[in-house]
């Protein structure tokens, strides 16, 4: 799993894909995922890291991180 | 350094909602740093845009239609040069090309007038009823097509094609056929704009991305910016685009002009299907409307035919900007009755 190198993030959550154009908007949570998967960050880190930040339990926390995931692979940001 | 001084002709002042490249063309000469450019218009229709902005245009004529011939063509060309000294002329429309093309080397020898064409072998070459055969040559793949010359044989397209398929003019418009019924809706109503014969294309589903790109004629690419439409108009155009990054578009655009010695500027329609596969749509022999994205992204392609064209050797691009956007506007130029009483009665502005 590994989110495309060459996207462009800005610090408010602007996202460009600058090899088919595509652009979308996320929320600081969102900022910070596609943040730690730049840094080649697995599901599981992604999860401990973020479980001490927000008040909510691992097992919530990787089912919206899957959907997350979902999304982003659908928006050809991700790959497996 | 001190900009030569050179008066340069261009034709597709018509800026409306399918717009011609002229007006983009005419501002990519204008903020050239190698030249200070006299523009003079040439327009088939007193209401084309780009005869009233003066402040792009500094002179117009008016030319006939390429249905008049050549030799009323040069006749035209003949005054218009003794007037304003013409030092190169861009023609920007499909249905023209072929008339300039014809007639370089007799501007050239006659008034030492300058184009930057493509042979009149390259221009039949990449011709939408050939397309086919010119993907094989160049190393692209192409959707399949064939040429039709009655709605008749539109029973008989479902031997060789499935539904959607594409139904083309031979130079402009396409709509996408979903039953024999809707083909041929569309044969008659791109024919009866374009005439004969009609291109049928195998459809291809995918995000479309084209590439405005330049060739010195020699086999070497000077210059190629792609983009993907943003939005995109009622008529197919695109209103807004976005430059891309995309190393396989650019290899590609280098061999497709790289192999046919590709001379001038084109534009390369590509659809990317879903398994990431370049499909060549479409190889139009000429600058697109959107060729200021390129300006704007720090490839100057006019300013680089013009350098071509007045026999200067240039060296390619190698870079441009990623992620900068066009976005289209319209605005209403308001207009003395005098100026379009002159071009529309002496034939000049």
């Amino acid at each position: 799993m590994q989110i495309n190198k060459n996207i462009a993030i800005s610090e408010s959550g602007f996202i460009f894909n600058p090899s088919n154009g595509d652009s979308f908007s996320t929320n600081q949570v969102g900022l910070e995922i596609i943040r730690l998967l730049k840094d080649d960050k697995g599901k599981s880190e992604i999860v401990s890291e973020l479980v001490n930040k927000f008040q909510t339990d691992s097992a919530t926390l990787e089912k919206d991180l899957g959907d997350f995931f979902l999304m982003l692979r659908n928006f050809q940001l991700l790959n497996e | 350094m001190e900009k030569r001084k050179i008066t340069v002709a261009v034709s597709g002042l018509n800026n409306i909602d399918s717009p011609g490249p002229g007006i983009p063309v005419i501002r990519a000469l204008k903020e050239s740093s190698f030249f200070e450019v006299r523009i003079i218009g040439l327009s088939y229709e007193n209401l084309e845009p780009g005869l009233y902005m003066r402040e792009l245009v500094d002179k117009s004529y008016s030319i006939p239609l390429p249905s008049s011939g050549t030799a009323s063509l040069l006749e035209r060309l003949r005054y218009i040069h003794e007037m304003e000294s013409l030092d190169v002329i861009i023609p920007n429309f499909d249905a023209e090309l072929h008339s300039f093309i014809k007639l370089s080397s007799q501007l050239k020898s006659e008034f030492e007038i300058e184009t930057f064409l493509p042979t009149q072998e390259q221009f039949e070459s990449r011709h939408k009823s050939v397309l086919y055969n010119f993907g094989v040559e160049n190393e692209v793949k192409v959707p399949f097509s064939k040429m039709i010359f009655t709605a008749n044989e539109i029973g008989s397209l479902k031997n060789e094609f499935t539904y959607p398929l594409v139904i083309k003019g031979k130079y402009y418009d396409a709509s996408i056929a979903a039953t024999p019924e809707q083909a041929i809706n569309y044969f008659h109503k791109i024919s009866a704009k374009w005439g004969l014969p009609i291109i049928v294309q195998e459809f291809v589903s995918g995000n479309e991305v084209n590439v405005t790109a330049i060739g010195d004629g020699k086999g070497n690419c000077i210059g190629a910016v792609p983009m993907r439409k943003l939005y995109i108009t009622d008529k197919g155009k695109a209103w807004a685009g976005v430059s891309l990054d995309d190393e396989n578009l650019i290899k590609i655009t280098n061999r497709v002009i790289g192999n046919s010695k590709w001379k001038g500027g084109c534009e390369l329609e590509f659809i990317k299907s879903k398994e990431g596969e370049y499909y060549l749509l479409e190889m139009n022999p000429r600058f697109p409307a959107w060729v200021y994205l390129a300006v704007g992204c720090g490839q100057n392609h006019p300013e680089a035919l013009v350098r071509m064209a007045l026999g200067e050797e240039i060296t390619p691009y190698e870079s441009y900007d990623v992620g900068k956007l066009f976005i289209r506007f319209s605005f209403d130029q308001i207009v003395d009755l005098k100026d379009f009483e002159k071009i529309s009665t002496i034939g000049e502005l």
